[in-house]
């Protein structure tokens, strides 16, 4: 590593209070990033800001704590489509990337789903991005298609060109797997797709954080994510939709602040995205997801994409050079997983753990990717930019632990 | 002795590697599966009863190494057992691993003492206790 990026990567570290938590007595190597992320202390400050100078609640009131709470709410709304390279009527703020998806699959679906109709999902997906399809699916009448991967965890585009026709209304995709570490080519999936008249959702929930966002380009018709996953706080993500897909959209959830006129059987609801935020919605998360997205442009994008791709590389070989590990697909960023012989993940990870270094292990919510590569569960190490080399080599020491335990 | 090491002792490794009474059980008359849908491990437990005595006790399943042990441990400690004393086995090896981690081990637990380790590990408690249910399900089955 060069003299600059070195000190980049301390001047980021010294920004993560959470990275000085020991952990069993050593220093944390923290490797779970796409579970979640670690915040920095300007996002930790917003957040707090909320609670000490932003009392008030949104779209409610005109007295002073409550203009102010708006203000700030709507300032963030603009923050977030900004990075996203959206308008701020497309953004809707909910409160993870699982309910960005359930909104989807429930209120577009509703209008938009019916008997005889499919939605085309890719075997790499996320639990949250196929149940709520085949929750919606067989609530409709309609049918779950599962477009196939190959042995690296890349969507077949030959096979996808073979599952699309008239009767697709949506297509929904990983822009980047949480298991896999794969990128998929979103413009060419998306062109496949709207070229038989079918929408096309992405789940960016492990892409935000890695990759430039911008949804225009992307050229999908909505886009999910979190913020927590991004270096923001729990409970915060956001439903990017084209605003004319979004104004055709019935409601989902149904309550105060997203209702024009109300009466006592009746009631009329205003255009997005108000139509979509029923009741009082994560003030401070949303306004700390902001604040991760604007902190996150102070880092040079070039720099910590280099550093990021250069310890992915590093990780790669590391685990290519340990005996008895065989890594799941091709992974392409931020994210590899793995088996070690004859040992299960949670054995590896419980070894692992005590050694300082956080993984994880299990499923990762993506049983029949796990099924479809044969794997019966891996473990996963995933990657933020205040990661470093020292990480990566404590990780690939401490996998030398889980042979003398099971020698 | 590191932490890891009061886990994963000798003897539950030595299951693990090794694991007794594993496979399909000739004229098993009680069976039951259990698994933990958070993880993918499934173990299944079989009992050949004569009378109320377990006369044999097989295994079979898919699990870490703490799920392998005690299913393959729980064989060898079951069978012989009348139903209420297997049902107290289950029950002191299910407090054994509930108890707080600094807690005396009971000294009437033979090799089953092994899993004093967990104790220490919350989230890896769930691993022993599957095979635990599916030889209660057995019992009560
Ligand atoms: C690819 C992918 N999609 C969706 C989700 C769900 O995100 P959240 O739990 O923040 O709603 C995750 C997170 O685990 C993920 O990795």
């Amino acid at each position: 590593m060069h003299a600059d990026a070195r000190s980049d990567l301390a001047a980021w570290r010294a920004e993560v209070p959470a990275l000085a938590l020991p952990v069993h007595g050593r220093r944390l190597v923290y490797l779970d990033n796409a579970a979640t992320t670690l915040m920095a202390r300007p996002v930790i400050d917003a957040v707090a800001r909320v609670a000490t100078h932003l009392p008030g609640n949104v779209h409610r009131g005109v007295h002073a704590l409550a203009e102010a709470a708006d203000a700030a709410f709507e300032g963030a709304r603009a923050t977030i489509a900004r990075h996203l390279g959206a308008r701020p009527d497309e953004i809707v703020l909910t409160s993870g990337t699982t309910a960005a998806i359930n909104l989807v699959a429930q209120a577009w679906g509703r209008a938009n789903l019916g008997p005889g109709d499919a939605v085309v999902v890719s075997a790499l997906e996320h639990h949250a991005n196929l149940v709520p399809w085949q929750a919606a699916c067989a609530e409709r009448g309609a049918t779950l298609r599962i477009a196939p991967i190959d042995d690296a965890g890349r969507i077949d585009l030959v096979a996808l060109d073979a599952l699309l026709d008239a009767r697709v209304k949506l297509l929904a995709v990983a822009h980047l797997s949480n298991v896999v570490g794969t990128v998929a080519p979103i413009a060419a999936i998306a062109a496949r797709a709207h070229a038989v008249g079918a929408r096309v959702l992405v789940d960016g929930a492990q892409a935000l954080p890695h990759l430039p966002i911008d949804v225009a380009a992307l050229g999908c018709d909505f886009y999910a994510c979190s913020g927590h996953k991004a270096y923001g706080p729990t409970g915060t993500g956001v439903l990017w939709g084209r605003a004319d897909v979004l104004a055709a959209m019935p409601p989902w959830q149904h309550g105060g602040e997203m209702v024009a006129a109300v009466e006592a059987t009746r009631a009329r609801y205003r255009e997005a995205p108000a139509r979509f935020e029923a009741g009082t919605p994560n003030i401070s998360g949303v306004i700390g997801l902001a604040a991760a997205l604007d902190h996150a442009a102070t880092r040079d994008r070039a720099a910590v994409a280099a550093h990021e791709a250069r310890l992915h590389a590093r990780l790669r070989a590391g685990l290519a050079a340990t005996p008895g590990v065989r890594v799941l697909g091709a992974p392409e960023a931020a994210v590899v997983s793995f088996e070690v012989a004859g040992v299960h993940p949670h054995d590896v990870a419980t070894i692992l753990d005590q050694e300082g270094v956080c993984v994880r292990s299990g499923l990762h919510c993506a049983e029949p990717l796990h099924a479809r590569l044969g794997a019966a569960a891996s473990v996963r190490a995933s990657l933020a930019y205040y990661n470093g080399d020292d990480d990566v080599d404590a990780l690939l020491a401490a996998l030398t632990r889980v042979r003398e335990v099971f020698a | 002795m590191s932490d890891v090491r009061a886990l994963y002792q000798a003897t539950i490794v030595d299951h693990d590697r090794h694991p007794r009474n594993h496979g399909a059980l000739a004229g098993a008359d009680r069976a039951a599966t259990v698994d933990n849908p958070l993880c993918g491990d499934v173990v299944t437990i079989e009992l050949r009863l004569t009378d109320r005595t377990i006369a044999a006790a097989g295994w079979t399943g898919r699990g870490c190494a703490l799920a392998r042990a005690a299913g393959s441990m729980l064989t060898v400690a079951l069978a012989g057992l009348d139903a209420a004393a297997a049902a107290a086995r289950l029950d002191a090896l299910e407090a054994l691993v509930r108890a707080a981690p600094d807690a005396p081990v009971p000294d009437d637990l033979g090799d089953l003492a092994a899993f004093a380790g967990v104790r220490g590990f919350a989230s890896r408690r769930g691993c022993v206790l599957i095979a635990v249910r599916a030889a209660r399900a057995c019992l009560s089955g």
